[in-house]
């Protein structure tokens, strides 16, 4: 079967700074790869270049087979299929959480208003947000935002989606209740790319953990190997500085 | 790293992005030329051509009328650059007395809103024709009697209770966590408006204060109403005695020369702000 996500030797610079030199990642369907490393290591690169908000300067990036870094391919097209959720939720404040969860589903999937509002409030409902349907971003706490972000981008039923450190900017008692939600939505079988700094959500939801580093995926495998037994030196010292940091 | 050389992929893509912009900029200027080619066919084909011609695009008739032209536009510059200074400064004042909070400013915030309120609804040239013949007329003392500063002050009102507007919107548009953060760190409400508050939502209104400073600049000639003699006038004048209409295009052509290098250089500068705070964030 084929992958829902290949991306094969992928680089994209800055001006002089080269941020990914060339990656190689396979994401098969139902599968969860988790990016790890260092701040500025690319991952949020990766996932911006994978949802086309970035232009890669070279290297392929396949959605269910297809060249999606081909120029010709629509760029509207591709992310109507993929879900991305932000680390600072970038939830539209002048509309209802019901609201930002029902414009994509209604403008550009064209669902009659009605049968879109029954499924987002199915979904709000089932993750606690149902009683905040009708106020505003600003009105919520953090967490409750990220669950409506991660809500808005499962409103269009996407093949894949891609999660960029959205525990970053949550207060420590409000990260679980986000990670809970993924938890679920990886039983459910769900596709996802996620980038972050949780090592213990890594080892439990991760098919494969990627570290990067200097701008390629130096050490890869299942998370106990990866975050237990690392054979890269780059890997291990990456690991004991997060250890040091009381986050693992 | 200069170690990188693009695959055959890579060369195609790049291949292929230049000539869709090749084929873009062919697109945009043939339909460019096109269009103005039909318009010059349109002007230049039409049976009144040769008349119009001579009646609004004579050589001799510019030559002749452009240094009273030149003399009428020279007040409209200089009541131009009066009253844009003091249109932003009134403007400003009034739309920070509308952002006071607390029934202590109740009257003031009551006496903002009614000055926009009239001097919005006022058509500008009642406010000349009332401020220019009206007060000279009550010879109070020690008061200047000149049209042009009555006319310039009927500038300034009208013109301030629009951009007071203009700023109040830019100013309500800047997050309110911006203030939290501002008065947080201690600053006033005064203090947080000048160095947190006002940077961001000027910038956000300078394409709509650019309206109104090219709109001011146009209503500069409504003064003639009072009797100066500004571009319009004058080009009036001109015309009268030589029956030929080309004087009003000597004068468009004057406010252009002025107009558009002005909107040209915020927009850059703008742009160049907006460049500068959002690397890559589009």
């Amino acid at each position: 079967m084929t992958p829902v996500l290949e991306v094969e030797g992928v680089r994209k610079a800055f001006g002089s700074e080269v941020v990914l030199r060339s990656v190689d990642l396979t994401v098969p369907a139902h599968h969860v790869t988790v990016l790890i490393g260092a701040s500025g290591s690319g991952k949020s690169t990766l996932l911006r270049c994978v949802n086309l908000l970035e232009t890669v300067e070279d290297g392929v990036i396949r959605l269910d087979g297809e060249d999606v870094t081909d120029p010709r391919a629509d760029p509207d097209a591709v992310r109507r299929r993929i879900g991305i959720v932000f680390q600072a939720f970038n939830l539209f404040p002048h509309l209802s959480v019901l609201d930002n969860v029902t414009l994509a589903p209604r403008r550009v999937h064209g669902v009659a208003r009605r049968e879109a509002e029954d499924r987002a409030r199915e979904l709000l409902d089932r993750f606690g947000l149902a009683e905040r349907a009708g106020d505003y971003p600003d009105r919520l706490s953090g967490g409750q935002q990220q669950r409506a972000a991660i809500v808005r981008a499962l409103a269009t039923r996407p093949r894949l989606l891609l999660l960029d450190e959205i525990t970053s900017a949550l207060d420590p008692e409000l990260v679980g209740e986000v990670l809970a939600l993924v938890r679920e939505l990886k039983a459910e079988g769900m596709t996802m790319v996620i980038a972050t700094h949780e090592m213990g959500f890594a080892r439990q939801v991760a098919d494969e953990v990627c570290f990067l580093d200097g701008g390629t995926v130096v050490e890869r495998g299942s998370p106990e190997q990866v975050l237990s037994a690392p054979v890269e030196p780059r890997t291990r010292q990456f690991l004991r500085r997060i250890v040091d940091a009381g986050r693992l | 790293m200069t170690d990188w050389v693009p695959s055959a992929r890579q060369r195609e893509r790049e291949a292929y992005r230049r000539r869709q912009t090749r084929r873009s900029v062919g697109v945009a200027g043939a339909s460019t030329l096109v269009v103005a080619g039909v318009a010059v066919a349109v002007l230049v084909g039409s049976p009144g051509w040769p008349r119009v011609r001579g009646t609004f695009f004579s050589w001799a008739a510019a030559r002749d009328a452009f240094p009273a032209v030149l003399a009428g536009f020279w007040l409209n510059v200089r009541i131009f650059a009066v009253a844009a200074v003091l249109v932003l400064a009134v403007g400003l004042a009034v739309a920070v007395l509308r952002t006071l909070r607390g029934p202590v400013f109740f009257p003031v915030r009551l006496l903002a809103a009614a000055y926009t309120d009239l001097f919005r609804g006022l058509p500008l040239i009642l406010v000349i024709l009332l401020l220019g013949f009206g007060v000279p007329a009550l010879r109070l003392g020690g008061v200047p009697d000149g049209a042009v500063v009555w006319g310039t002050a009927a500038l300034v009102l009208t013109y301030g209770a629009y951009v007071a507007e203009v700023i109040r919107a830019g100013i309500e548009s800047v997050h309110p966590s911006q203030v939290a953060a501002a008065r947080s760190l201690g600053l006033s409400h005064g203090r947080s408006l000048r160095f947190v508050v006002l940077p961001q939502a000027l910038r956000r209104v300078v394409p709509p204060l650019l309206n109104d400073a090219a709109s001011l600049q146009k209503d500069s000639g409504l003064i003639s109403v009072l009797g100066v003699i500004d571009a319009v006038r004058a080009a009036q004048i001109e015309t009268s005695y030589s029956f030929n209409y080309t004087p009003y295009l000597v004068a468009a052509a004057l406010f252009l020369l002025l107009t558009i290098p002005m909107v040209r250089v915020t927009d850059w500068i703008s742009m160049r702000a907006l460049r500068r705070q959002s690397a890559g964030a589009r």
